[in-house]
């Protein structure tokens, strides 16, 4: 008989998210309708970036792992380092040249992850450190948006793409302002003369060429997460609850001044990338189901402010960094009330105030 | 209809009820030896009042309640007390415990029972007596002496437990499909001890059919004596941990135990329906508990159901009277798959919390894989009964953080396991809480020690650094003292010197008063002074009578004994005089308790002298 002693309990869940691995796989399923999207407005830049953050993040996991003398198949393994891969090379504009994608793998996996002590212990969001070191850093590259596919424009050649990401060639003349871009530096113009003449509005319903569907991609991908109940509802609708409904105190009716209207924010640039698999990110969010409601809650109003007032147009992963500092402060006021007790208590509470 | 109220959290594992429930209740051979452990409730050991090599009947008393918080144990079979050792327990640690070994002799011959023919009549001391005298320790698992549940003041609600949530086990299901009756007379019998009963519930999980409709019938069938309060039967969703005695109370009155409390703050009292059934017949036929039902189940077997087994039956007998197959298994579970332990030692008993032995084939229940990293996905939280944060308790139990384990509340867990169930990176959190909880009791245990060991140094610091203090004051005194005599002195020769024609009687007054001053200062130093003079005497006064008569080598060492005697006589004396004088003055108590040590400390010395004394002679 084994000399093994297993402590109960015996037995294990045997759900489609029983494992980490597995959750990690249903998140990467769960990204390709925004991916698709992505690429049929974009072109084929977008699965490059994916290609490149791949190898790149994949490959620092293992340098990492190599260097903490850690066994390295085990932890590849969970998936996580690809997760991290996926979710930067989303956020990256597509064409990127091959070294912004390599430098923002190195901040994120490196970084962010392993310098912290690897899964579980990062309090930032490894994918957002990333993403923000390459926009403060490289604010040129990091904004050039291809125009959208769409009324005549065809998709960047594949050979130029190349030349794009591994040879410098700009892409001058192929990119625009996004919709936030148009919004954000609108003059004299209602919303409603902005979506008619605008290119980045060009045949769009709510948010912008393309945007709308990327965004309703990722929409979907977030809905069957929460069906495989890989997260719970808390935290996205408490980010998207505020973006709705802040721009309905600040939308004015669409004068050239406003802000752009609640439906706007919630389909244009990051919102469902950031509500659905960046903010849900367990290791950085607070813990409590309420916790999760206040932290989504507060990303979802910060996003607002930034885009608005803010000198970027879109602000999900400076939102997120914020508040990943602002969780554990989160965790401390939002301990749920334990059986028995008559009230939930701060774990702030010291042992002599029982 | 009473309305069902939900517990958050709980989990759903795969059932695994029906592979013990296709046959009935079936019994095996009779074991060649009987282990029963004194030790099988929670609370006192009992006391043996059996010797080796005596014979006993089946149902006859072996051991007796030790203290209030303890049960009777009682001869499953007729047989010979072979031993009464330590043998291994039923229990994660595998230690060993006292435990009486009963041979069989394989008659099964029962001892004559006091059965009661109207047990309507009794009253509640009666009947809590008779429950206590069969040895009734809570069946459900947790073996608490059943006798003490039933001294609750102010009882409301009396709910009877057969949800049986874990999975695998059925022998609370088997029982109430066969002793349905008997249960609800365990109520009603149990109801009576309570007198401000208002409700008796029995709650079970809906995915016992064959049990509900067996208790419903037995319920129409019960004679309906009008001054007896109904039985509801309440059934409840199927959903781990439902049985659990607070989750239960939960999903059948919407109420809370408070942290900490038992069932009874709240007027609630819960016992498993195999002890009301064990209750009943302890009281209709003066029944003792030596046998019970329990589940054997598992691939590992090849015959898994339901049996009645002796209390103490070897589990190894057990096994291997189900074809049990060593080299499919991997673990041998006493309990269920949630909440049960593995032993390693097979010849371990059955005891009377024993309801399920679960012998999974390695395909059944693999085991769990390699721990990996937590990354807070919150499944734990969710499925945790009690609403705790597991994921926290977790970063802090790795921490060893016991301030922030106690703030997220780590002793409201009840290890129902539900937490390691779901945790998608495998992690044994029950066992970093087991070891946490470990640790800060052990902790705690350690700091009263600590607390009262410091408050011991801080009170003998003080009573030297007073003791140091008067030593002090009286040694100034004295130097005062000496020093004035030494002025009056010197002013007194200066004077003579001077004035030799100063006036005599002046003087002689001045010395007269000097000598008194010092005896007042110091009446101890004469009285001790006399008392040396004293013991010097009665030495001197032995050696002088030893030297008149030195005649042989024993007589010498028997005056020196003789010697020794009577000067530790003195010294007792003297120390018994010191100890008067000082309670007389009305001395500090710190200085009579030394005097007084001192006293006793002589004493001894007499009474050793004097032992010796006589042994020589």
């Amino acid at each position: 008989m084994s000399l093994m002693r297993p402590s109960s309990p015996h037995t294990h869940s045997a759900s489609s998210i029983s494992s980490t691995s597995s959750v990690m796989r249903t998140v990467v399923l769960a990204t390709l309708p925004g991916l698709i999207a992505l690429t049929h407005f974009f072109g084929v830049g977008s699965i490059l970036n994916l290609l490149l953050a791949i190898i790149f993040c994949l490959g620092f996991e293992t340098l990492a792992l190599k260097l903490r003398k850690k066994p390295v198949l085990f932890y590849l393994g969970d998936y996580s380092a690809l997760v991290t891969a996926i979710l930067l090379a989303l956020a990256v504009p597509p064409y990127a040249p091959w070294w912004l994608i390599a430098t923002g793998s190195f901040f994120a996996i490196v970084v962010a992850k392993h310098l912290y002590g690897g899964l579980g212990f990062n309090p930032f969001n490894p994918a957002m450190v990333g993403y923000v070191v390459l926009l403060i850093s490289f604010p040129v590259e990091m904004t050039q948006w291809r125009i959208p596919a769409i009324e005549g424009l065809g998709y960047l050649p594949l050979l130029d793409s190349l030349n794009a990401i591994f040879a410098g060639a700009h892409l001058d003349g192929f990119t625009s302002a996004t919709p936030l871009d148009a919004i954000k530096h609108n003059q004299g113009l209602t919303v409603e003369d902005l979506y008619a003449t605008h290119s980045a509005f060009q045949s769009a319903k709510i948010a912008g060429t393309g945007w709308e569907w990327v965004n309703i991609g990722f929409l979907v991908g977030g809905l069957y997460l929460l069906y495989q109940k890989v997260f719970t509802w808390h935290a996205p609708v408490g980010m998207l609850a505020a973006l709705f409904i802040l721009p309905v105190f600040f939308y004015d009716g669409g004068s050239s001044a406003s802000a752009g209207s609640p439906f706007f924010h919630l389909f244009s640039g990051a919102t469902m990338l950031g509500a659905f698999f960046i903010i849900t990110d367990p290791v950085t969010s607070a813990t409590s189901t309420l916790g999760r409601l206040i932290y989504g809650a507060a990303i979802g109003a910060l996003v607002f402010i930034i885009r608005v007032w803010g000198n970027y147009p879109d602000a999900v992963a400076f939102a997120v960094l914020l508040m990943n500092f602002a969780a554990p402060f989160i965790d401390y006021y939002t301990v749920p009330r334990t059986y028995g007790h008559e009230r939930a208590q701060s774990a702030l509470r010291k042992e002599d105030e029982h | 209809m009473r309305k069902i109220f939900d517990f958050h959290g709980g989990i759903h594992p795969p059932e695994n009820k029906h592979q013990s429930t296709q046959g009935g209740i079936e019994s095996i051979a009779l074991p060649k030896e009987l282990i029963i452990p004194l030790n099988q409730h929670v609370g006192a050991a009992a006391d043996p009042v059996v010797e080796t090599g005596q014979h006993v009947l089946k149902g006859q008393l072996i051991a007796e309640a030790h203290g209030f918080v303890s049960a009777n144990i009682h001869a499953p079979t007729s047989g010979h007390i072979r031993a009464i050792e330590l043998r291994t327990a039923n229990h994660a640690s595998g230690m060993a415990v006292l435990s009486i070994v009963l041979e069989p002799d394989g008659e099964d011959r029962w001892i004559e029972l006091e059965s009661c023919d109207q047990p309507e009549t009794l009253d509640a001391q009666a009947i809590i007596a008779k429950v206590r005298a069969a040895g009734l320790a809570g069946m459900g698992g947790a073996g608490f002496p059943t006798s003490v549940k039933l001294g609750g003041k102010d009882i409301q609600t009396l709910i009877l437990n057969a949800a049986e949530c874990e999975p695998y086990i059925t022998a609370d299901d088997i029982l109430l499909r066969h002793y349905a009756a008997e249960v609800l007379a365990g109520a009603q019998l149990l109801a009576r001890v309570f007198p401000r009963l208002e409700s008796i519930l029995i709650g079970i999980e809906d995915n016992k059919p064959e049990a509900i409709a067996s208790l419903e019938h037995a319920l129409a069938a019960q004679p309906n004596t009008g001054n007896t309060l109904a039985i509801e039967i309440v059934v409840v969703p199927t959903k781990y941990p439902s049985g659990g005695e607070k989750q239960l109370i939960q999903l059948l009155t919407g109420k809370e135990v408070p942290s900490g409390k038992i069932p009874a703050a709240i007027g609630i009292v819960m016992q498993n329906v195999a002890t009301a059934r064990a209750a009943w017949r302890a009281v209709r036929y003066g029944e003792p508990l030596i046998s019970r039902i329990t589940t054997v189940v598992g691939k590992a077997l090849k015959k898994q159901g339901n049996i009645e087994v002796l209390i103490g039956t070897p589990i190894a007998h057990v096994l291997s009277e189900r074809g049990f197959r060593e080299t499919e298994s991997e673990r041998v579970v006493v309990g269920g798959p949630m909440m049960g332990w593995a032993i390693e030692d097979t010849l371990a008993p059955v005891v009377k919390a024993t309801n399920c032995l679960l012998l999974p084939s390695k395909e059944e229940l693999p085991a769990a894989p390699p721990e990996q990293a937590c990354i807070r996905c919150g499944l734990c939280a969710e499925a945790c009964p009690a609403e705790l944060l597991p994921q926290q308790l977790y970063w802090y139990a790795r921490a060893e953080d016991q301030e922030k384990l106690r703030a997220y509340n780590i002793f409201d867990c009840i290890e129902c396991g539900a937490c390691s169930y779901v945790c998608p990176s495998s992690i044994p959190l029950v066992q970093y809480y087991r070891a946490a909880k470990g640790t800060i009791r052990q902790a705690e245990k350690d700091k009263r020690k600590s607390d009262q060991a410091r408050l011991r140094f801080e009170a003998r610091q003080e009573r030297i650094a007073k003791a140091e203090a008067e030593k002090e004051a009286k040694r100034l005194e004295r130097k005062k003292a000496a020093e004035e005599a030494k002025r009056k002195l010197a002013e007194k020769q200066a004077a003579e010197k001077s004035a030799s024609a100063y006036s005599a009687t002046e003087s002689a007054k001045d010395s007269t008063k000097d000598s008194a001053k010092k005896d007042a200062g110091e009446p101890d130093m004469k009285a001790i002074k006399s008392e040396m003079v004293k013991e010097a005497l009665a030495a001197a006064a032995a050696k002088k009578s030893a030297q008149q008569d030195d005649s042989s080598e024993a007589e010498k060492e028997l005056k020196r004994l003789q010697r020794g005697l009577s000067s530790a006589e003195s010294r007792l004396e003297r120390a018994r005089a010191t100890l008067l004088k000082n309670q007389e003055e009305g001395a500090d108590a710190t200085r009579l308790d030394t005097l007084a040590a001192r006293v006793k400390e002589a004493e001894q010395k007499v009474n050793d002298a004097r032992k010796k004394l006589e042994a020589a002679q």
